[in-house]
């Protein structure tokens, strides 16, 4: 039976992993343990002596913590994910040119490239839960609940970036997309202090993120937090994103590549 | 006569209001090796791109393999082979990978692909550099991997544009060996090329284009038989002194060409036009007897010179 052609790209962005794996899984590793040995250990014991563990719904902060942190993972390496391939692909390399003269189209690209990116994520973020079990945060069924959606709403970004990749003519765009778009969203989006920090007002600002919506995810599912919206509209949410996203890439990735 | 393995009617590509491909018609037969010969920006890599079926065709009828690239690209591409203008291969993979990978875009199993590779290697003379990166292959051997990986689906017709374009001439060489063999082994081959030379080597058939239209089309030897005279006697005359050498020409040769640095007239006896020149008391500074060339053809054709 004939390979579904979105899954032959699939396949040659793994060929193209296995190139780096050892390296990209290494950083995927050390990354959590650097973060929560100076998140938990230094900045969370001062957390604690604060005493104010309401916030945090009476648990430790590392604890409050951890599923964020997963979830802003994921958030950070879609972004990732989602950009450097395609600017690889169109403009650094122009390999993607030559893929069109085989049975693969287009739009076998994008659908095979954001495949790709879901396993990648699904990597990132189990390392990630793999660690934070090795630093004795949370339960593996808990962790397993954190890492899901923390991946998808890393997809959820990723589809988006892929988009505007795509659009940019040179690098300039996205250094400005990742200081300006990326890099606050990380900060502000509950993470690591609720928003309820904030003024009342400016709070709906952060439901129109998407890693907000992922660590609601990760922090209701696996610690059985109270979310502010019911989860599967957070889900939904993140749905419209990828949805909208995956569109966007297909027409910005065809445009780029067919003329 | 069977069936063409490609055909063009009124074939038409347009970026914008500039009209690149304008209405041009072809036939290419198996097994024959069919020429695009034509100065930059003439329209033949769109008219490859259009034939390879990943350019959208805006007017006029194409039929490759009597399959039709707005319809059935997929199952097109699938029985080409295609050697781009720029190779695009992945600098950063090693040359066995860049072919095992391109190799599974059309789902070949891997059982299938590794004995090709070892074939296509040896054939593309790149045994040596199996493990070698990509980035690291000179022109030539980077454009001999794009040859052997467009062959690796082994394709009924092969489309090259300008392949040899940018290299030494020790490595066009070899190039034109390759594609010699590849002509014998009955495989169909579209060639795009600026160089004369290299389509009067290698084209059973080719076309002139410019401008997006096709000027003229035949065997290299109709067409020069067509549009220009047998030999050609080249004149260099002292710095300035050209301008009053032409009038005292005139009538010399049935046909005269005044490039900037020197004169040609064409002839079909051109040791009796050397004798004329002499005798009429002009005194070039070098002289060159040559055949007449597709290079001839191109500029009786167009009044321009290919390569400039
Ligand atoms: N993607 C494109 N967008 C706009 N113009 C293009 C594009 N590709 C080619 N052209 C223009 O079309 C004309 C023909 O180009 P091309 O087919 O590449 O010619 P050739 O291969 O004979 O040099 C040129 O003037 C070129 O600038
Ligand atoms: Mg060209």
């Amino acid at each position: 039976m004939a390979t579904p052609i979105p899954l032959r790209f699939m396949e040659a962005q793994a060929r193209n992993y296995r190139r780096i794996w050892r390296a990209s899984a290494f950083s995927n590793f050390l990354n959590p343990v650097l973060y929560l040995t100076a998140m938990g250990i230094g900045l969370g014991t001062l957390v604690d002596a604060g005493g104010n563990t309401a916030a945090f719904g009476g648990l430790a902060y590392l604890e409050w913590l951890a599923p964020g942190l997963l979830a802003a993972t994921g958030f950070l390496s879609g972004a990732g994910e989602g950009a450097f391939p395609v600017m690889a692909g169109t403009k650094w390399l122009k390999t993607w040119h030559s893929v069109l003269n085989t049975p693969v189209g287009p739009s076998d690209i994008t659908a095979g490239v954001l495949l790709w990116i879901s396993v990648r994520l699904l990597m990132v973020c189990g390392i990630y839960g793999v660690v934070l079990l090795l630093f004795g945060i949370g339960t593996p069924g808990g962790v397993a609940l954190a890492v899901l959606p923390s991946a998808y709403a890393g997809l959820a970004v990723a589809a988006p970036m892929a988009a505007f990749a795509a659009n940019l003519e040179d690098d300039t765009g996205l250094s400005t997309m990742f200081r300006f778009g990326v890099v606050p969203m990380f900060l502000f989006s509950g993470t690591f202090f609720p928003i309820s920090q904030f003024p009342e007002w400016i709070q709906p600002a952060a439901w129109l993120t998407p890693l907000w919506h992922g660590v609601e995810l990760a922090r209701g599912m696996s610690l059985g937090m109270e979310t502010v919206f019911p989860m599967w509209l957070s889900f939904g949410y993140l749905t419209l994103w990828l949805a909208v996203g995956a569109w966007l890439a297909d027409l910005a990735i065809r445009a780029r590549l067919v003329t | 006569m069977p069936a063409p393995l490609v055909a063009a009617r009124g074939l038409t590509k347009k970026f914008g209001d500039f009209t690149a491909v304008d209405h041009i018609d072809f036939e290419i037969q198996p097994g024959e090796v069919y020429g695009f010969l034509g100065p930059n920006g003439a329209g033949k890599s769109s008219t490859m791109r259009m034939i390879g079926a990943t350019s959208p065709i805006d007017a006029g009828e194409l039929t490759v393999f009597g399959l039709d690239p707005r319809e059935q690209g997929r199952q097109i591409r699938a029985r080409l082979g295609v050697v781009p203008q720029e190779d695009q291969l992945d600098g950063e993979l090693p040359v066995h990978d860049n072919l095992y990978i391109y190799g599974r875009y059309f789902d070949l199993k891997r059982s299938e692909i590794l004995p090709r590779i070892d074939e296509l290697l040896e054939f593309a003379q790149l045994e040596e550099k199996r493990k070698a990166k990509v980035e690291m292959l000179s022109g030539g051997m980077k454009r001999r991997l794009t040859i052997a990986r467009a062959l690796i689906n082994q394709p009924e017709l092969v489309i090259l544009d300008e392949p040899t374009t940018g290299l030494d001439p020790q490595a066009r060489h070899i190039l034109w060996d390759r594609l010699y063999r590849l002509k014998q082994e009955g495989v169909t081959l579209i060639i795009t090329t600026h160089y004369m030379d290299e389509a009067e080597q290698l084209c059973d058939r080719l076309c002139v284009m410019d401008r997006g239209r096709i000027v003229a089309e035949g065997t290299p030897r109709q067409l020069i038989e067509e549009h220009s005279h047998r030999e050609v006697l080249e004149m260099r005359f002292p710095v300035g002194a050209q301008a009053d050498v032409l009038p005292r020409l005139a009538g010399v040769a049935p046909r005269q060409e005044e490039l900037a640095d020197r004169v040609l007239l064409y002839v079909d006896d051109a040791d009796a036009a050397m004798g004329e020149v002499s005798r009429r008391g002009l005194v070039p500074e070098a002289t060159v007897v040559r055949r007449s060339t597709l290079e001839d053809v191109f500029l009786r054709l167009t009044g321009r010179t290919l390569v400039d």
